[in-house]
């Protein structure tokens, strides 16, 4: 490793060799504008907004591609420069639809940004925006409008970087180039994921959601109809990022307050429906156990794989279907919860289900694609009418014309409002893993889990593939077969990850156990609905409040929540029982790769 | 399997499944075929195991490689500047005179397309076209006339 040492604007930097100017640059905080360089993205250089001059050569360079080098002289602001960029955004802009007003993404977009910064005249370049693009809309859960699309490719990258699906490419070439899909089929129509990532790392308002409040407020003012929302542990940790707070905010208080001023008639908690996913995932994982270790059965898949990530569900339909065994058959949390609402907690509240509306609000954007797949209406109706996004619900505060950092701390309704810690951590990457693991050990041992304050450290964290160990030992007697047997678990985020750990189960040698995984990186934390932008530096301190909110909360292990006891003392009566399965479980189908 | 499917599998079995096998292949169907496809694409996407977006992005980078049918002969004229300078409009009116197509389209029975391609180097001898892979240059309305219609009664 060689460290090298550039002047940029007269500051002297010392980076390792290979850093890239404008890495260099934000070394001593110097900012250069860029568009098409995403920290999570492979390098592009195709936007050219981050030229930058060395002294030295006649044309300028661009910053993100080029690598410094020892003795370099750099300015990052001179008339030439600052021409050069007003030109390039100019052109941009005059292919771009420039109706910011009726935008979504408009006061969060980076073109908009810096045609603002750039202060770009409209007289400069005709626009050549090409008529009659039509706005995509086929999708549950993406749309796509080529007309404001600045063909930087930061989705291309990622749907291949990051999820390893390839569903956008650039096609054509020249003033004819494009980002679209196979054969430009519509969104609906081609192997996608719905994760949203291509949403979350676009800089303007060409992906984006495909947005429902409209219908939500609808069903609001409708005094026929009882309005439940559940918010996933992943919103209150990034919401406030919308009203301007510090990334890692927990809003759980306002956001639930929020909820309730703008007429929700229930404000409910999916954490309660993940520790319910706990019990039910974590004894689908000791029978598995049991028919393949006692039984020596072979028909039983392992490892077993989670199943609530809904744009892993649909990949791995898509790319593996002949081992979908391997996925637990317990729904995602959000479906749970749908499912539960239009039964027990109609009966319990003694309102008829079919005047209930079911909203979700999630991080994600695959998970309105999963709320409309046909196999979700188990309680006989639409068990989640719609799955709105963190960035729909801010939209929809912001709407109600709350002021949101006024709000005082609200409390969840309940029933199904109550959840524990280990409810909270499904929003971030071995969340799950580690909520089941507080479960299963309990439950076989008796005792907690052998960690430290419950917290099970050798599954958080960052990186793609993690793998941990943990040992039954003195086993309470109607689990002396798992006595010493070490469970061997993995988890994996990001699909490219996935395909990793898919690669080896599909070969037969895996060697765990229990896999989590999730779509996107990160977790659902770093999910396709979650505010914009999000880096690692933003993973890491949402995952940090999640954390953080894990140990506040007074009960951290699913099985002790009194909701949940509750719920099968009065209503399913066992874990894996005969109206678990019909309400919290599912099928899955295989589907083309092509 | 159909015939597509026996084709793509003997190219990809000659070229091999790495990514830089997709040029090689896709101009082997195009050789046999004509163009590409979909289920050429398809199936490509499945030997090399990557996906069908990747095939098309590819595919529709180059002029050569068409992803619709195209006819028997296909007439590219070269649309760069010095061969426009002369003459090469007028070349194609007349083209879309005798075979009743616009530029871009295959007539009804699938004999003639007519497109138009970037330049083809041949500008010392414009304004020039391609058939097939054969080159015809210094052309004027006439010879054009002579060339379609020699073509069109060895296929009639």
């Amino acid at each position: 490793m060689t460290n090298i040492t550039l002047k940029i604007d007269n500051v002297d930097v010392t980076v390792e060799k290979g850093t890239s100017i404008l890495d260099a640059a934000k070394k001593v905080d110097i900012r250069i504008p860029t568009l098409c360089h995403h920290e999570d993205l492979c390098i592009a250089g195709n936007c050219r907004i981050c030229v930058v001059e060395q002294i030295g050569k006649h044309t300028l360079t661009a910053s993100c591609a080029t690598p410094a080098e020892d003795g370099m002289e750099i300015k990052t602001s001179s008339p030439k420069i600052r021409k050069a960029r007003k030109d390039i955004m100019s052109l941009l802009v005059s292919e771009h639809n420039t109706q910011c007003t009726t935008c979504y993404r408009s006061t969060n977009c980076e073109l908009q940004d810096l045609a603002a910064e750039y202060n770009i005249d409209n007289e400069t370049y005709l626009s050549v925006l090409k008529p009659n693009l039509e706005i995509d809309k086929s999708s549950w859960s993406i749309e796509k409008d080529d007309s404001k699309c600045i063909r930087c490719q930061r989705c291309v990258r990622t749907c291949a970087d990051i999820q390893g699906v390839n569903a956008l490419a650039v096609t054509e070439k020249g003033n004819e180039m494009r980002v679209s899909t196979f054969m430009h089929l519509t969104m609906n129509e081609i192997v996608c994921t719905n994760c949203g990532q291509c949403i979350t790392h676009c800089p303007t308002g060409a992906l984006t959601e495909r947005r429902y409040y409209d219908e939500i407020w609808d069903a609001i003012d409708d005094p026929d109809k009882h309005v439940v929302v559940n918010t996933a542990p992943s919103v209150r940790v990034a919401l406030g990022e919308m009203f301007g707070y510090e990334v890692g905010t927990q809003v759980t208080g306002q956001m639930v307050t929020a909820l309730k001023k703008m007429g929700f008639d229930a404000v409910l908690d999916t954490d309660f429906a993940a520790d319910l996913t706990i019990i039910e995932e974590g004894h689908e994982l000791l029978a598995r156990l049991k028919a393949a270790l006692v039984d020596k059965d072979p028909n039983i898949k392992l490892p077993m794989i989670t199943s609530c990530s809904p744009g892993w569900v649909k990949f791995i339909e898509h790319m593996y279907p002949n081992h979908l065994g391997h996925l637990s058959t317990c729904k995602s949390p959000q479906q749970m919860f749908g499912a539960a609402v239009k039964t027990y907690y109609a009966e319990k509240k003694g309102i008829d289900p079919s005047k209930i509306v079911c909203v979700a609000g999630m991080p994600c954007a695959a998970k309105k694609y999963e709320a409309n797949r046909p196999e979700m209406r188990s309680s006989g109706y639409q068990d989640i009418d719609a799955g709105l996004t963190t960035r729909e619900i801010g939209h929809m505060i912001k709407q109600s014309g709350l002021d949101f950092k006024d709000l005082e701390n609200g409390e969840f309704d309940s029933l199904m409002g109550e959840s524990t810690g280990a409810g909270v951590i499904f929003g971030a990457t071995g969340g799950v893993m580690e909520a089941a693991l507080r479960t299963v050990y309990a439950v076989i041992t008796g005792r907690p889990v052998p960690f430290e304050r419950l917290n099970i450290t050798p599954v958080r964290g960052l990186k793609g593939i993690k793998e941990a160990g943990i040992k039954f030992e003195n086993c309470l007697p109607e689990y002396s077969w798992l006595e010493g047997v070490e469970a061997k678990v993995a988890i994996a985020h990001g699909l490219t990850n996935a395909r990793v750990i898919m690669d080896e189960v599909a070969a037969g040698t895996s060697p765990y156990h229990f896999i989590e995984i999730m779509a996107c990186p990160g977790g659902c934390i770093g999910g396709g609905g979650q505010p914009i932008p999000t880096t690692d530096a933003v993973r890491i301190k949402r995952t940090e409040a999640i954390y953080k909110e894990d140990m506040e909360k007074p009960i951290r292990m699913s099985h002790e929540n009194p909701e949940i006891t509750e719920i099968y003392e009065k209503f399913l009566k066992a874990p894996l029982g005969e109206k678990s399965h019909k309400l919290l479980h599912t099928k899955y189908r295989t589907r083309k790769r092509y | 399997m159909t015939k597509t499917n026996e084709l793509v599998k003997k190219l990809v079995e000659e070229h091999g499944v790495a990514r830089e096998s997709l040029l090689p292949v896709l101009q082997g169907i195009v050789k046999e075929e004509r163009y590409l496809s979909k289920e050429a694409m398809r199936d490509v996407a499945e030997q090399l195991d990557i996906s069908a977006a990747e095939v098309y992005g590819t595919a529709s980078f180059f002029s050569f490689l068409d992803t619709e049918e195209k006819g028997k002969y296909i007439i590219r004229v070269c649309k760069s500047i010095t061969c426009d300078m002369k003459g090469k409009c007028e070349l194609v009116r007349t083209m879309e005179d005798i075979l009743k197509i616009k530029v871009g389209q295959t007539t009804v029975g699938k004999r003639f397309s007519l497109l138009e391609t970037n330049c083809i180097g041949l500008c010392d001898q414009g304004p020039a076209m391609l058939i097939n892979d054969d080159y015809y240059t210094k052309l004027t309305p006439v010879k054009v006339r002579e060339i379609l219609g020699d073509l069109i009664r060895k296929t009639s």
